[in-house]
């Protein structure tokens, strides 16, 4: 019908097969990829390149000691080897070995911690929002309870009540992340339950949960990357702190901040490597999160784009 | 009504472009445009959006942003090109020499400021009035857009006021420096229709009172039929049509003129409307020749292939199609 | 006249005020939608126009279930819409759909057309996957667009083509009842004509019926069989199309022809420019509502409310003129 107002119409070229598909979408990210700051991102991959092959990367065995027991210097001071280029720590295991383990067990929680949080944070946060009323009050006093609590001193308590361990740390970081994300998704799905197509669904009679993770979810996954890249340094430095403070992952496993704990006896003597070695690997994988979140934030907002 | 026929505003060969994409596209957003206003006259701005209506005003006063770009051309106002002023000679022109009225009202007023302070700001900086002859002529000002006890009103806030008023106070707003041009630029949209018939019928008494010239850009020809003198239709960053209102709409010469008249429902009257067929062409992939060749019934080779010239006719009106070309010609 | 499809007898919506805070206590009602009575016939088209706050957006919601009316009923195909419940209610939602002004906000911008037309099939799950894909291909050829731009994105699209989307969403579930909620007011002028135009075709084929809400009365004069005049909640005028043109009675309704802008520089307007804005909902003034403004302001119209009467055939207003 209508012949002659059709010419409003897009060109329509033959439809894409599925592989055409997968291509051109991980062309399309490639592309994104490609305009991402070189240094973060290089850091980011360096760092995930050693944690997936430490077994093959470090010299020594990251938990035992290496023979003869012998506290050795990094090997360029006097009495030390190129065996171990770093040094050993008091306990005569060679410090880069427990870096590049360290590497592992940092990432692995720091990205799972963030996750997990995102996760629970986003759902609470669209529940909140979309739903509100009682479901609404309640999660957000939670929320508020939580925000006026400092978030080290409240990791404290559950790493003192709960048993210490990987998982433990990752369930950690999940309690005391989850509420960034769900006050900002919240925020964004008040705006986005007033919008038509929202209500049109409704008037279809789609169900709340359809609603939400088919319309609401899609459109808030923007918002939820930055979130997630802006809060993984947070977390590897709050992992590293409860590390620190000896209420992290337990002995021997080798993190970054635990390294730092060990080497604690050692800020008044010449041993600064021991410090220094995992402070500067804390700072550059933080700086580089929190570089690529930034970079993240102004790509991914259609407002800020194309300026 | 247009008893001084001096000439206030003549834009003569108008370019401007908006560069993006690190200076790899390029949108010609107003490609050559010619028009005067004389003094006290209305006239009409029409066209569909992306056509460069609203370019066209904030290139008047220079206020493209920043991709956007006048590439030649002048505008003379009030006797001096303005393309040769500085950017401070420039600012002291605005607000006290050509005032403004956007489209949304309430994001034109400054919700932390009292409806005093807003409308007193351009007399008070570029005219120089203070004190009690300040708030004379704030008062004086809100009565002349029929705010109800402006002493009273003009301590309250934009929040406090209802959306007509809100818009009665940017039109007094933009009075306030004592300008001779007007820029209107869609003022009405947002607003309910007797609430419209309300506002028109104010800027014209306004306009009566202070002679004061208005642009107004709007894509309804039905402010274009009661308010305006004169009317310039806009196609793809071209005025494609422009004579005195009665003219235009008693004759319409172009092809998009003559549509989009007919496109329009009219009250008392269900007769099937005139479809234009096709889209508003995006300015950044403009089809040859003659830019409305897809959408028009009368379209020849020579339309797709030439753009055609402006052709004047005896009675002021000027329009820019092939057609014309040869009515012109023969008669 | 046969059986209405819809019709709406004495409908309120009341909207309680609140004083706020978590122990708030209700301070009065804004009676957006106060006794409203109207009916829509198989394949006719009502207009509802008014200025904003005169109750057309709550009507709508009424209609589409998603209020519910403080009292007053619904009648679809006879059968009370508030006692509607499961399949019963399921079947009144495909049957009656609504296309919004805003067609930038209206369509997902995260999917695809084809699921956005294919969601109300896939909600009320009525076919197979292909079937689905085939009756959304019908659907857009009915729009006039072809089938295959269901695999791409809303912002491929202009405002036109977008409205057209919406509409064939709309037509998806073979709607009998469309709610239009000034579908055309945020498109350009040339393409306004073609969605008119493309509804109007839509309901010489399909027989749907059209709730046309909006306030550009030139619009919706031309695309209405009936016009229903709404202000402060209340109806105070409805009559056929053109005689509602001609011999509009109502001040408020003569007051809006007034208002609505010439087609010709030329044409004479009746001046009858009332003055003041529309009163708040929460405290609208005793009587006639529109009395404060009224031009024909006699003293009982602001004690006694006036009714609906039938002054000619089809042609009813509320006013003591009458």
């Amino acid at each position: 019908m209508a012949s002659d107002q059709i010419s409003d119409q897009v060109l329509v070229t033959s439809p894409p097969t599925g592989v055409e598909q997968v291509s051109a979408v991980a062309h399309r990210s490639l592309g994104i990829l490609k305009e991402a700051p070189k240094l973060p991102v290089g850091i980011i991959l360096f760092v995930a390149v050693v944690a997936i092959f430490a077994p093959l990367l470090a010299p020594h065995d990251s938990e035992t000691s290496v023979k003869p027991i012998k506290v050795f210097a990094p090997a360029i001071y006097a009495g030390g080897t190129w065996d171990t280029p770093l040094g050993t720590d008091f306990q005569g295991r060679d410090i880069l070995s427990r870096l590049i383990y360290g590497a592992r067990t940092s990432l692995l929680i720091g990205l799972l911690g963030t996750v997990f949080a995102g996760i629970m944070g986003v759902t609470l946060g669209i529940v909140s929002g979309y739903m509100g009323g009682l479901w609404d009050q309640v999660i957000m006093r939670i929320t508020d309870a939580k925000l006026a609590l400092p978030s080290l001193v409240f990791g404290i308590f559950l790493a003192a009540v709960l048993s210490p361990g990987l998982w433990t740390i990752i369930l950690i970081l999940m309690i005391v992340f989850w509420t960034r994300y769900a006050r900002v998704i919240r925020g964004e799905v008040l705006s986005l339950r007033e919008r038509d197509f929202v209500k049109l669904a409704e008037v279809t009679g789609a169900g709340k949960i359809r609603v939400m993770f088919r319309h609401i979810l899609p459109n808030i996954m923007n918002t939820a990357m930055v979130l997630f890249s802006l809060t993984v340094g947070v977390a590897i430095i709050l992992e590293a702190s409860l590390s620190f403070l000896g209420v992290g992952v337990p002995p021997p496993t080798p993190t970054w901040g635990n390294m730092l704990a060990d080497a604690r006896p050692t800020l008044i003597s010449e041993r600064w490597t021991l410090t220094v070695a995992p402070g500067i690997c804390i700072m550059l994988l933080v700086l580089a999160a929190n570089l690529l979140g930034d970079w993240m934030r102004v790509r991914l907002d259609p407002q800020l784009r194309n300026r | 009504m247009v008893t001084a026929t001096k000439t206030l505003l003549k834009v003569t060969d108008l370019y401007a472009q908006f560069t993006g994409f690190g200076g790899t596209r390029v949108v010609r957003a107003i490609d050559g445009i010619n028009f005067t206003l004389d003094q006290g006259e209305t006239m009409g701005l029409v066209g569909e959006s992306g056509c460069g209506k609203t370019t066209t005003c904030h290139a008047i006063f220079r206020l493209l942003p920043p991709a956007g770009d006048i590439v030649s051309g002048s505008i003379e106002f009030d006797g001096q090109d303005l393309m040769q002023l500085s950017d401070s000679e420039m600012r002291s022109i605005r607000g006290r020499d050509m005032g403004m009225i956007l489209q949304d009202p309430m994001a034109s007023l400054d919700p932390l400021f009292t409806i005093m302070d807003q409308v007193a700001e351009p007399a008070h900086h570029h005219r120089g009035v203070r004190g009690g002859s300040l708030r004379e002529r704030v008062v004086e000002l809100l009565r002349s857009v029929r705010i109800p006890s402006p002493e009273i009103r003009m301590r309250e806030f934009p929040h406090q006021m209802s959306g007509g008023m809100r818009q009665r106070i940017v039109g007094a707003i933009s009075l306030s420096g004592g300008p001779k041009l007007i820029v209107a630029d869609e003022p009405t949209t947002n607003l309910d229709v007797t609430i419209q018939l309300q506002y028109l019928n104010l800027l014209r008494d306004l306009q009566q009172e202070t002679g004061v010239s208005l642009v107004f850009v709007t894509h309804n020809l039905g402010i274009v039929a009661k308010m305006c003198d004169k009317v310039a239709v806009m196609y793809a960053g071209k005025i494609v049509e422009q004579g005195s209102v009665r003219n235009i709409y008693n004759n319409p010469r172009h092809p998009y003129t003559q549509a989009l008249i007919q496109s329009i429902p009219r009250l008392g009257n269900k007769d099937p409307l005139y479809v234009i067929p096709g889209q508003p062409p995006n300015l950044a992939e403009l089809p040859t020749g003659c830019a409305f060749h897809p959408r028009c019934p009368f379209a020849t080779e020579k339309c797709i292939n030439e753009e055609p010239p402006y052709v004047s006719f005896g009675d002021g009106q000027e329009s820019k199609c092939w057609l014309s070309v040869e009515e012109a010609k023969n008669g | 006249m046969a059986d209405a499809l819809l019709e709406a007898q004495d409908l309120r919506k009341y909207f309680p005020v609140t004083s706020g805070g978590m122990f708030s206590r209700v301070k009065g009602f804004v009676k957006a939608v106060d006794g409203v009575s109207f009916s829509v016939y198989p394949g006719e088209t009502l207009g509802v126009v008014g200025e904003s706050g005169c109750g057309k957006t709550t009507t709508s919601k009424l209609v589409l279930t998603q209020e519910a009316p403080t009292s007053g009923s619904l009648i679809f195909k006879g059968k009370d819409v508030s006692q509607l419940r499961g399949r019963e209610l399921k079947e009144y939602r495909q049957a009656v759909q609504v296309v919004f002004q805003d067609p930038f906000s209206s369509l997902s911008p995260r999917m695809r057309v084809g699921d956005i037309i294919a969601e109300p099939l896939e909600v009320h799950s009525l076919m197979s996957r292909q079937g689905i894909k085939d009756r959304v291909g019908e659907v857009l050829e009915l729009v006039g667009m072809p089938a295959d731009v269901a695999r791409l994105f809303p912002h491929e699209f202009s405002g036109g083509q977008r409205q057209r989307i919406a509409i064939a969403r709309a037509l998806a579930t073979n709607a009998e009842l469309i709610v239009l909620d000034e579908p055309v007011s945020a498109l350009d002028v040339s393409i306004r004509a073609h969605i008119l135009t493309l509804l109007e075709e839509l309901q010489r084929e399909l027989g749907i019926s059209y709730v046309f809400i909006g306030h550009d009365l030139a619009a919706v004069a031309h695309i209405s069989d009936r016009i229903a005049v709404m202000y402060l909640g209340k109806i105070v005028e409805t009559a056929e199309s053109l005689e509602l043109s001609n011999n509009p009675l109502h001040p408020y309704t003569k007051a809006l022809f007034a208002a609505s802008l010439p087609s010709h520089p030329d044409e004479e307007r009746e001046e009858l420019a009332i003055s003041g804005e529309v009163p708040s909902a929460l405290n609208p003034p005793p009587g006639c509502h529109f009395h404060t403004r009224c031009p024909y302001y006699m003293e009982r119209c602001s004690e006694d409310e006036p009714l609906l009467k039938e002054v000619s055939q089809n042609h009813t207003v509320a006013c003591f003129l009458y």
